[in-house]
């Protein structure tokens, strides 16, 4: 299981990025190389570059906004884990980062390279998706910015060219207290889940849903936001009927089947899972409110 | 023709300079170029943790990572864990005392990753441990020895 | 003396160097002028090889050859050696070192690349094109044991290698006449091996000497010296095989793999050292593999639970090919009735060829397939006559007062199985004790109201352990004092330098640590067989043992010459022969084994023999019973069907502990293996393309730790009257039951769902299955 031959880049700034991927045909970019890396050796992919990205340090990079956390594509999982301006600002990342394999795979994995990976099972597209992401990609004409809504094409596929890089991805913070959760259902410790549910509630006075976010991964092709459930359950009072009416909206969802599960079990899981995400934020959510 | 590069690697304190190609990974770069072969190659797709080291101090698979990568950075294999003395690391006193191996083979991934973990939380819980080490595989043991040493060697790192 | 070493935790000798990075595995071997090999390997299930083009592979820069069995000479055009030949066999297909028109399952080595390095290996495999002609597979092994079957292999008669059976007594008739008889099928599955080390091997030769010497990470040193002899056509005499450190071995390396051969026969032909390290694609594809296995089965019992009879049918997935014979299929069968006095047992096993990596023995071999059966069975009369489990498990023990119980049963070659000693039920109890069985209905009461469904599991077993013929052992003192030991048998860690050392240094007085151990190869002049089976404390053990009084009887009677002292006057105290209670007056044992050596003109004292050293071996008649039962707590969560494990116990009896930390770390150690088994691993199989497809460790999924209970464990010691040691064999004793505890604890919590679990793995989405079944019915 060794890699075939390539021939290796390694720039310095994403200036000369951009001018390789302009430059060179089949070029794969290495970013943590946690799943590149075993793709290489088994030789499922054989590029005839490889243009490792580690070397840009201005990739790598945590910057909390008014209402935003920028992060740079090259941050490293380990990193985003320990950061306290994202524990301040997104702890459902750090909440969902603790799924994402094993410490040593957390060292070197990237939140750019989850994102163009694109695993459907990946829980940190789904965070993206659940703080209405932008993407910001670099490429021959400057760069870009794509919602992440836009992000997924198809299975495994960003909506990127051959020629652009991710650069960075902008969560949208919630200003109003709120409640969170990353709830997923894998095999074992760190493997890929079968379904997973990320949620954000802010709660009123009356403990109604004011404003919540949902985000499924692991079911669809894509991390999707379950917009019709938030909707449904906007203004609710998170009352089992609510959240049932919700989990069925899944159900209208086109599962992927693979040697793990199938699509079957995939949506009966997402239902199980979203009942327990939206318990616990609202939990989380009400104890911060008990708090002010 | 193929890709090479000339690379700068410390590994266990002492500098490298070789010529290697582009391709050959890290782990296959310590145990063939170095003659290093305490590290093992176990699944080669980034799974079983067997070759776990150091680099620039963070706990890494070197099966997946590029020799060529590690230009400029210090590394550490378990070779360097005990000291010049032979004095063992308190982690690899911990797995002879609690039984924590038995083929030897996931050892030194096994210990690389501990070591690396109590760096960080030095009293962990026995659920924070069995976490820090469920990204590598142990088919003889049942992890159980292994959890017992690095409970016991984090208890003799804060003793010490 | 000082206190004994056997019984003691005594640190493994071997530890140091294993924990400092210092093992010597067979990929850590480099030889002068080495090449490395690659396999071209079938990416079909089944087909014809019609052409192969070479060509570009050739071309790349680094590649010295690309061989065919063409290429490969005469002696290489004829099927391997079987290594367990039997009559019952009717279709004896073994495999070729590469195939050679035919393939039979994806992975068989097709072509052989060597290289400079294994990189360039690689690259030159994959430039070779493999012209195939598809021929439809079979898969699903009860597809393939119809009459009517696609075959295996073109033009078989039919998928069946051979039917074995079982029996005594009169299970016919005791299922005729019995007030109760219950029915079940079961389905076990095919898991994969997974020692963390894979396969691995270095061929050298030498032709001024005519001399082959080959390292492989295997369990069998001397056999697989014997099956490349055979098959070479060639001397023992001439072929060294050497075990180095090998990582982890679990039974797949016990046998001999066409790579070995290949090895051997391109290092011939080259002049040139050859190595070959699988990685774990290979692994996945081609190292043997566990078993599936379906069972029809029939048991008949009284009101009380006292089985009278079982009898059982098996369709035995075997894979493509029969590399151990029988040996996998037998202990499938020949385990029954394990730990119970059950008077009539029948089971009868087809073996059935099919397109999947050929099976062998792992961790137990058949015995934890016989054990799910027996012991699904007693939770099945528990459930069916309304009985706690425990009471039918203990109805149906084996008295203490029956050993040595014969069970009824009796091998081809004629030896009864006889249960040496033990006691079942106190073993049980043991258990029940410790996982406060009884406690449980509240503890469970208590856990539904908070709406989580908690159960227990239970499970007995035995194992006939230290198989025949033998482990043979030298011990000697050097010159220097120390004492050494040579064993031909060798160690995948089990701690057998360690426990060979405690056996020896307890006849000297002497540091276990300081005895030198050699193990693993075929140079070392003691008769070995091979590390499989829980076999060699129990055979190796005792012949130490034997070796080691041999040689302390030798020295006393020496010394006593020496010292001018009647032997039983002499005692041995940190490694010198003195007079009894007087320190000073002795002669150290170096100084003995000086006096045995060679010197010029100097004759041996009269009576004599040279050398202060003996070889000697244990030669049981027949194997050794270990027993234990288990218990283990587990959790279902309802709305997802994933399963925790709460907890696990054992109690357990291997006889006398040589070393209960590394007894423990056995048991623990196979219990785990049995907790993969029983929920995680699950090899896969498409039936339509016939191609593997869990083939990576994301996919086919081992234990990790984090999913592992606690698992404590407690000792009884019935010793064995059948050695000198008293020791029986401890390495399969966690994985044997540990299957069907597991199972038995997820049935259990959901029992008030009336939910039966006769398969494994569960993985959550087949529990909820068989939940939804049960609510839906409801």
């Amino acid at each position: 299981m060794k890699p075939a031959p390539f021939k290796y880049h390694d720039p310095r700034s994403v200036k000369d990025l951009v001018g390789l991927l302009a430059s060179l045909e089949n070029a794969k970019l290495l970013a943590g190389g946690q799943s590149l890396g075993p793709m290489l050796n088994f030789r499922y992919l054989m590029p005839d570059h490889l243009i490792d990205l580690n070397r840009i340090a201005e990739l790598a990079y945590i910057r909390p906004g008014a209402d935003t956390l920028e992060i740079g594509a090259m941050t490293r999982q380990r990193t985003l884990e320990h950061s306290q301006e994202v524990q301040r600002t997104c702890p459902v990342l750090v909440e969902a980062l603790h799924s994402v394999g094993h410490i040593a795979t957390r060292n070197r994995g990237t939140i750019g390279g989850s994102l163009s990976h694109l695993d459907p099972a990946a829980e940190l597209p789904g965070v993206c998706a659940l703080h209405d992401a932008m993407l910001t990609v670099a490429g021959p004409n400057g760069t870009r910015s794509i919602a992440m809504a836009e992000w997924g094409v198809s299975f495994m596929t960003p909506n990127l060219e051959p020629n652009e890089v991710l650069t960075g991805v902008t969560l949208k913070a919630w200003r109003e207290p709120h409640g969170y959760a990353f709830v997923e259902l894998a095999r074992r410790q760190g493997d890929f889940a079968m379904a997973g549910v990320g949620c954000l509630v802010a709660l009123d006075g009356n403990s109604k849903v004011r404003r919540i976010a949902l985000s499924l991964i692991g079911v669809t092709t894509t991390p999707v936001r379950l917009s019709a459930a938030e909707k449904l359950l906007t203004g609710s009072d998170l009352a089992g009927e609510a959240i049932k009416a919700a989990a069925a909206e899944i159900g209208a969802l086109e599962a992927l089947d693979d040697a793990h599960a199938t699509g079957t079990y995939r949506k009966r899981l997402a239902g199980v899972m979203l009942g327990r995400a939206i318990g616990r934020a609202a939990e989380r959510a009400r104890m911060q409110g008990s708090r002010q | 023709m193929s890709d090479r590069r000339t690379i700068e690697v410390t590994v266990n304190g002492v500098r490298h300079t070789r010529e290697v190609e582009t391709r050959l990974t890290l782990g296959d770069f310590l145990r063939h170029e170095l003659g290093l072969t305490g590290t093992h190659i176990g699944c080669e797709h980034g799974v079983c943790g067997a070759c776990t080291i150091h680099l620039d101090g963070a706990a890494a698979r070197s099966c997946i990572l590029f020799a060529v990568q590690a230009h400029g950075c210090e590394i550490t294999t378990v070779e360097g864990l005990a000291k010049s003395d032979g004095t063992l690391h308190a982690v690899q006193q911990a797995f002879r005392d609690h039984h924590g191996l038995q083929c030897g083979f996931c050892t030194p991934g096994m210990q690389m990753t501990i070591t690396a973990f109590l760096a960080e939380n030095s009293s962990p819980s026995e659920k924070e441990v069995r976490e820090a080490i469920s990204g590598n595989l142990c088919r003889c043991t049942g992890y159980q020895g292994i959890v017992a040493a690095a409970l016991d060697a984090a208890q003799k790192l804060r003793g010490a | 003396m000082g206190a004994r070493n056997v019984g003691a935790v005594v640190k493994r000798v071997e530890d140091p160097r294993f924990v400092t990075g210092h093992g010597r595995y067979t990929d850590d071997i480099v030889l002068p002028g080495m090449l490395e090999m690659a396999f071209v390997r079938s990416s079909e299930a089944h087909a014809v090889v019609k052409s192969l083009d070479t060509s570009a592979a050739r071309a790349v820069p680094g590649v010295v050859a690309v061989w065919t069995i063409a290429d490969l000479g005469a002696i290489a055009q004829k099927p391997m050696v079987q290594s367990y030949p039997s009559p019952a066999i009717k279709q004896n297909f073994t495999q070729h070192p590469l195939a050679k028109d035919e393939v039979c399952y994806v992975g068989e080595a097709i072509a052989v690349v060597i290289a400079q390095n294994r990189y360039i290996a690689e690259d030159a495999a994959h430039l070779v094109t493999v012209d195939y002609e598809s021929l439809p597979h079979a898969i699903d092994v009860r597809e393939a044991a119809r009459a009517d079957a696609i075959p295996a292999h073109r033009g078989a008669q039919s998928n069946i290698a051979a039917t074995v059976a079982w029996k005594f007594g009169d299970a016919a008739g005791a299922i005729a006449r019995a007030p109760h008889v219950i029915r079940e099928t079961y389905r076990q599955h095919r898991g994969a091996p997974h020692s963390i080390e894979g396969r691995g091997v270095i061929a050298q030769h030498e032709p001024a000497a005519d001399q082959l010497t080959l390292w492989s990470s295997t369990q069998s040193p001397f056999l697989v010296r014997r099956y490349l002899a055979q098959y070479l056509e060639r001397e023992e005499a001439g072929i060294r095989v050497i075990a180095p450190d090998v990582g982890g071995g679990f039974g797949p390396k016990a046998g001999h793999y066409p790579e070995e051969l290949v090895a051997a026969l391109v290092a011939m032909k080259l002049g040139r050292p050859v190595k070959w390290i699988e990685d774990r694609r290979e692994h996945f594809l081609t190292t043997t593999q566990q078993r599936d296995q379906w069972w029809d089965v029939e048991v008949a019992c009284e009101p009380n639970g006292k089985v009278l009879a079982l009898r059982a049918k098996c369709i035995h997935d075997n894979g493509a090919y029969l590399p151990y014979g029988l040996l996998l299929c037998m202990t499938s069968i020949v385990p029954f009735p394990g730990p119970y006095a059950i008077p009539a047992v029948e089971v009868t096993l087809d073996c059935v060829f099919t397109n999947a990596v050929p099976t062998s023995p792992i961790r137990g071999a058949g015995r934890p397939c016989a054990a799910f059966i027996m012991e699904r069975t007693m939770d099945s009369v528990a459930r069916t006559l309304g009985l706690d489990r425990a009471d039918v498990r203990r109805a149906n023990f084996v008295r203490r007062d029956q050993f040595p119980y014969e069970t009824g049963g009796r091998l081809p070659t004629g030896v009864t199985i006889q249960y040496d000693s033990g006691d079942y039920a106190a073993c049980l109890d043991m258990v029940m004790k410790s996982s406060a069985y009884t406690a449980f209905e509240a503890k469970r009461a208590q856990a539904a109201k908070s709406g989580r469904w908690i159960g227990m599991g239970i499970a007995s077993y035995n194992e006939d352990t230290g198989l025949p013929p033998y482990e043979g052992a030298t011990v000697k003192v050097l010159p220097s004092g120390r004492i050494s030991v040579e064993l031909g048998s060798c160690s995948q860690g089990q701690g057998l330098e360690t426990i060979v050392a405690q056996i020896a240094a307890d006849q000297f007085d002497v540091d276990p640590e300081k005895v030198i151990v050699k193990t693993g190869d075929t140079a070392i002049s003691a008769i070995a067989l091979s590390t499989v089976g829980s076999r060699v404390a129990a055979t190796a053990g005792p012949s130490v043992h034997l070796a080691a009084t041999q040689v302390r009887d030798k020295a006393l009677r020496l010394a006593a010459l020496q010292l001018e002292a009647a032997e039983q006057d002499l005692e041995i105290t940190r490694g010198a022969v003195h007079i009894k209670g007087v320190a000073e007056r002795k002669v150290t044992l170096g100084e003995l084994a000086k006096r045995l050596v060679s010197n010029v003109n100097v004759p041996l004292p009269n009576g004599f023999t040279p050398g202060l050293e003996a070889t000697a071996y244990h030669t049981p008649e027949r194997p050794v019973y270990a027993n234990g039962s288990n218990v283990a707590q587990a959790e279902v969560d309802i709305e997802t069907g994933a399963v925790t494990l709460l907890d696990y116990r054992v109690a357990h009896d291997c006889g006398t502990l040589i070393n209960p930390m590394l007894v423990e770390g056995q048991i623990v150690g196979g219990v785990v293996h049995g907790i993969g088994n029983a929920l995680y691993e699950h090899m896969k199989y498409d039936p339509d393309s016939g191609q593997p497809v869990t083939t990576n460790f994301g996919d086919y999924l081992l234990p990790i730790a984090t999913e592992i209970p606690p698992i404590r464990l407690e000792h009884m010691e019935s010793p064995s009257p059948l050695n000198p040691l008293g020791v029986k064999g401890a390495g399969e004793g966690g994985t044997i039951p540990g299957i069907a505890c597991i199972v038995s604890a997820v049935e259990d919590a959901l029992k008030p769902l009336g939910v039966k679990l006769n398969e494994y793995p569960l993985s959550p989405e087949r529990l909820l299955e068989l939940i939804d079944e049960k609510r839906s019915a409801k």
